[in-house]
């Protein structure tokens, strides 16, 4: 929209200044990761986040299967049984993520 | 979104690039808002948007929401939240989901592309339209939409409608990239949870306002627009529960990513139907302008979120299976199947005048019953598995478990009926008992969970009751955040099944000083009340209420006509337009006494019509001549004019209150036990949900390290 107290024309170029101005801060903004080296984000290797999401999730289920056992949903036996092989996936599964971690960046050693 | 798409082919350059664009979206949609929001404030009638949805005389307030009132401000509204939620998203995962994060970046800056094209290309519907000639003064505000309700109840449906997008576009990109594990999964919960919230929180307020503005008598009526609000809601509540089955057993993949789509599908179509007017509604207030554009996003998202789904199907297909029906998973999935099921039923009621104008060129409309007699035996199963759950295990519960958690909750429900069958009417209906007494199972289901995890927290760790419950519950936020939505949830559940089986309802024609007995209440019609208030006249009584020969209430039920937005302003023209009830509400926690007026006006506008036409024939005699004759009067004229039409008005007017002339209202009482505890539990559901999202004290920790 034109300014209503500036003469048409002069409104116009002020739009258009603003526009140009935008434009170049935002085209700045975006292409900043191309400038130069070390500007762009470093992402974990999926096979490592897939992993840590199922580590957590394991975590989760041995905190639930404690809570379970408090609150009289499992036996004392049947907790035992059901810590031990979720223990044993848990053990598994850090295994599993060590070794991803290794292959991400075998340079770690 | 092109810099996004060459980023999946691994150049994190592009990716971020791609993220920083859905930044500066996000940063010139915010410039656009504001812009529309100062044009509104500043009464800037040179702006279609404006001048078609406010004017001079629009209390600040609503000029603050009238932007989200108009098509072209609802769509920009909608690109605004995308943009802020890919943002969030995007910036939480810069560092995740390697593979994944570049389509979904693709995927919502698409959506963003289909929305802002829209409003530039999509024809009427660009909020930045100029008028020329400029108006001196706009339209105003659809005056249904004057409540406070509505300042919050459209962005609220809208941030849970878009915040969809984010588990969406992230389950097509795992799909796309064959990372179907549980990682985009655990990076978009929170959003599907959010969704969730503001979803829960938009619904409620439509509720409340149907329940207090639109005087019919009811919060909820299976109208289209809030089925379409609904429909998303019985879909990502399914979702936010049958992904922790993925998450913790790695099954029901093929279900998630069909629910979502599902979820994003109805999100995209509520937005369709209250903007494309394709059903009618008490709700739509759009045309359909933009209607055939929705309708080919809605097939393209269907048809090829389905292609890829088949196409994955190998790589979907869970490794295990559910190990026991007597599982906490295998309860998840048959809500689900309630969920969805319920789901099913809406979207078929809802687009059943469609389909059988298309079968029979008959337009058929089911009407609230229908969806009443289908949706009730779901609900009531809802309830009583919303109760099993939290009792069951993981993986399988033994006999000696369901001994030991099943008797209490049990013996609660067996001790409810008998306390309902002896001490109350609960057995008229069947349906609202079964929600009554499964809501007892599931109280006490719930206290137990909570009482025997405090105790062992307890027993562990010391300290009182009050302090280990508060302990254990911030250490699972997600369990006991669950744990409150689903006690608010059956509060609801209750209210809705209480007020809905047991509302006495009466529709009465009194004279002044005239009374009615509804149940205990006598209400009376103590006088009639009218005022002209702004571009509305207000027709209405003052009623007394008694209760078992008790003053109980003075209320104050109105009927407020406006004057019609286009053509010329007459006396009649107050009855031409939109008209919007207020009503008389005394709300307590056993029952509500709800009273609405329609009152008779048959003979003001018969008076108000003869005084148009000799306001006509004057103007015509005296008026325009002169006005001819010297058109620099014609300012001061109008001027004069409008104040002599103003006091005809409330000399007509005023013959409503004239105890010789007075007529009779028809009022509609209605006295409802305990609708009140279906706003409680809504709330009880909504801080249930910010319990969970909350972040929990070790990944804040995680976080500070």
């Amino acid at each position: 929209m034109a300014r209503p107290d500036l003469p048409p024309q002069e409104g116009l170029l002020m739009e258009l200044a603003y526009l140009l101005l935008m434009t170049a801060a935002v085209a700045a903004f975006v292409a900043y990761p191309f400038w130069g080296k070390g500007r762009r984000t470093v992402a974990e290797d999926p096979a490592v986040a897939a992993l840590e999401a199922a580590r957590e999730a394991k975590y989760r289920e041995i905190r639930d299967a404690e809570m379970d056992l408090a609150t009289g949903k499992l036996t004392q036996d049947d907790y035992e049984r059901v810590n031990a092989e979720l223990r044993t996936d848990a053990v598994g599964l850090l295994r599993d993520l060590d070794e991803a971690r290794d292959r991400a960046s075998p340079g770690n050693g | 979104m092109v810099a996004a798409l060459i980023g999946t082919r691994g150049d994190r350059r592009w990716v971020d690039a791609a993220r920083r664009s859905t930044y500066s979206l996000f940063a010139l949609l915010l410039v656009c808002v504001v812009a529309i929001e100062y044009a509104f404030l500043t009464s800037d009638f040179s702006l279609s948007v404006v001048a078609n949805h406010s004017s001079r005389e629009t209390s600040l307030f609503y000029k603050f929401t009238a932007m989200w009132s108009s098509q072209e401000g609802s769509l920009l509204l909608w690109a605004f939240i995308l943009s802020l939620v890919a943002s969030v998203s995007l910036f939480f995962t810069r560092k995740k989901l390697r593979d994944v994060v570049p389509w979904a970046t693709a995927i919502m800056l698409g959506v963003g592309v289909f929305f802002t094209s829209l409003m530039l290309f999509g024809g009427g519907v660009n909020p930045f339209d100029t008028l020329s000639p400029v108006p001196e003064n706009g339209v105003g505000l659809n005056p249904l939409l004057l409540h406070p309700m509505m300042i919050i109840h459209p962005p609220m449906l809208y941030v849970g409608y878009v915040s969809l997008t984010v588990p969406f576009a992230f389950a097509i990109g795992a799909l796309i990239t064959r990372r179907v594990d549980a990682a985009w999964i655990k990076s978009t919960r929170g959003f599907a949870l959010v969704a969730w919230t503001f979803l829960t929180i938009g619904v409620i307020l439509g509720a409340r306002w149907s329940y207090t503005e639109l005087g019919w008598g009811g919060y909820w009526a299976w109208d289209p627009v809030e089925n379409a609000s609904i429909m998303p809601w019985l879909i990502t509540t399914a979702y936010i529960h049958s992904i922790m089955v993925q998450e913790k057993r790695g099954m029901l993949k093929v279900w998630n990513v069909s629910l979502i789509v599902a979820s994003f599908t109805l999100a995209l179509l509520g937005t369709f139907l209250v903007r494309s007017g394709v059903l009618q509604s008490i709700h739509a207030f759009g045309d359909s302008t933009v209607g055939p554009y929705f309708l080919g996003l809605i097939i393209l998202v269907l048809v090829g979120s389905t292609a890829l789904i088949i196409s994955r199907l190998p790589l979907l297909r869970s490794q295990k299976r559910i190990d026991s029906m007597a599982s906490r998973e295998a309860v998840f999935l048959i809500n689900n199947l309630l969920l969805v099921g319920m789901c099913v039923l809406v979207f078929w009621g809802t687009f059943f005048p469609l389909i059988s104008e298309l079968f029979t060129g008959t337009e058929s409309v089911l009407a609230a019953p229908w969806f009443d007699r289908y949706t009730t035996p779901l609900a009531v199963a809802l309830v009583l598995f919303t109760g099993i759950g939290p009792l069951l295990a993981w993986r399988r519960i033994s006999w000696q478990g369901i001994k030991r958690v099943f008797p209490i909750p049990t013996a609660a429900s067996a001790i409810a009926v008998v306390l309902l069958l002896v001490f109350t009417d609960a057995a008229d209906s069947f349906w609202a008992l079964a929600v009554f007494v499964l809501a007892a199972f599931t109280f006490v289901a719930l206290a137990q969970e909570t009482w025997r995890g405090a105790a062992a927290r307890r027993s562990s760790a010391g300290g009182s009751i009050p302090g280990s419950i508060v302990a254990v519950a911030t250490r699972n936020r997600r369990r006991y955040g669950g744990y409150i939505v689903h006690l608010g949830f059956v509060v609801l559940l209750v209210g809705v099944a209480a007020s809905s089986s047991f509302e006495t309802k009466r529709d009465v024609t009194l004279n002044p000083g005239e009374s009615v007995k509804v149940e205990d209440y006598t209400l009376t019609y103590e006088q009639p009340t009218v005022k002209r208030d702004g571009q509305a006249v207000v027709f209405g009584a003052e009623v007394s209420v008694e209760k078992e020969g008790r003053r109980f209430a003075t209320l104050e039920p109105t009927r407020r006509y406006y004057q019609r937005t286009s053509g010329t302003k007459t006396i009649a023209g107050y009855f031409e337009g939109e008209a919007t009830s207020e009503v008389g509400l005394r709300a307590g926690v056993r029952k509500d006494f709800w009273v609405s007026i329609e009152p008779d006006t048959n003979e003001i506008r018969q008076r108000s019509q003869v005084a148009d036409e000799r306001f006509g024939a004057y103007m015509r005699a005296r008026v325009l001549p002169v006005v001819q004759r010297d058109p620099s009067q014609a300012g001061a004229l109008a001027q004069q004019l409008v104040a002599v039409q103003g006091l005809a008005t409330d000399q007509i007017i005023s013959d409503y209150v004239n105890p010789k002339t007075a007529t009779a209202a028809t009022f509609r009482v209605i006295v409802s036990p305990m609708v009140t505890w279906i706003w409680i539990g809504a709330i009880i559901t909504i801080l249930g949900a910010l319990f969970a999202l909350w972040p929990a004290r070790t990944s804040r920790r995680r976080k500070a390290s």
